[in-house]
């Protein structure tokens, strides 16, 4: 096994177990903490595949953003101090049978599809190469994106401060 | 099993495409079976993050460019837009029901 496998192995055990825990736990506290090593986790993942905007892109907007967002989101819609901050779930054994069934079949192709993987390039630094991609082929997908994000940030602002109407 | 099996190649394209498979279906797992509105909403962080690293791993493995990157980029700022909209929708619940779980909020079926 070379250092490239064990520094594999180690992250797919971090973000797997992580992410169990994230489904699995009662306390939706610990699920988002869980989380967080689940993103660090498919950060390092995507530093083995050389993709290092790709990673630190990863840290910042969803360690950094979304899931500041989703504790906001549990602090404000959990009584934390008047009952145990415990969810629930239902239809818990059809559940595990069906994305049992989910993952079954995506392991089965995976693994038996012949894939075209032998390229395995050695990018040096993709930043460049991304920003440059950006600026001719992907100009119009940038813009929207800007648009997007925009109508995004005023939607969610108008959303959350709209009175509740005395009835 | 099928990881241990597949572990006696080197780490390749199949390996990173398992963890995909793996985080996906758990994310289902989460968006079916979680009453809470945040805990779905995590569940689908969860499924988002397993098409990146499938994309990404197809850009290093099979296609040599950068456009599996590139979308991988699209979906993470998609995915930032998303959970801020189910947030702010959210909190706007709880205001209104006092609850988020998303069982309790039927009141078009009634």
């Amino acid at each position: 096994m070379s250092l490239f496998d064990v520094a594999f192995y180690v992250l797919a055990f971090i973000t797997v177990g992580s992410a169990i825990v994230v489904v699995s736990s009662r306390n939706i506290i610990y699920s988002a903490f869980a989380l967080l090593f689940t993103f660090f986790g498919v950060a390092g993942l995507y530093v083995l595949l050389n993709a290092d905007f790709i990673a630190v892109t990863q840290v910042l907007i969803y360690v950094g953003g979304i899931l500041v967002l989703i504790i906001f989101g549990v602090m404000l819609t959990t009584k934390v101090f008047d009952v145990p901050v415990k969810t629930e779930t239902l239809h818990v054994g059809p559940a595990i049978v069906v994305t049992g069934a989910i993952m079954g079949t995506l392991f089965g192709v995976i693994l038996k599809t012949k894939w075209f993987d032998i390229l395995n390039v050695q990018w040096d630094g993709t930043t460049k190469k991304i920003g440059e991609r950006l600026m001719t082929d992907f100009l119009l997908p940038f813009e929207v994106a800007s648009v997007v994000l925009l109508v995004a940030l005023l939607g969610a602002v108008i959303i959350a401060r709209r009175e509740r109407v005395k009835s | 099993m099928l990881v241990n099996l597949s572990g006696l190649k080197s780490v390749g394209l199949e390996h990173f495409l398992i963890i995909g498979a793996i985080l996906f279906s758990l994310g289902i797992y989460a968006v079916v079976t979680r009453k809470n509105a945040i805990m779905v909403l995590m569940g689908i962080e969860l499924i988002l993050n397993s098409a990146n690293i499938n994309f990404i791993a197809f850009s290093k493995y099979s296609t040599a460019d950068l456009s599996g990157h590139l979308a991988a980029i699209f979906v993470i700022i998609l995915a930032a837009a998303e959970a801020a909209i189910a947030i702010a929708i959210v909190l706007n619940i709880y205001k209104n029901f006092l609850t988020i779980n998303i069982d309790e909020i039927d009141n078009l079926k009634r």
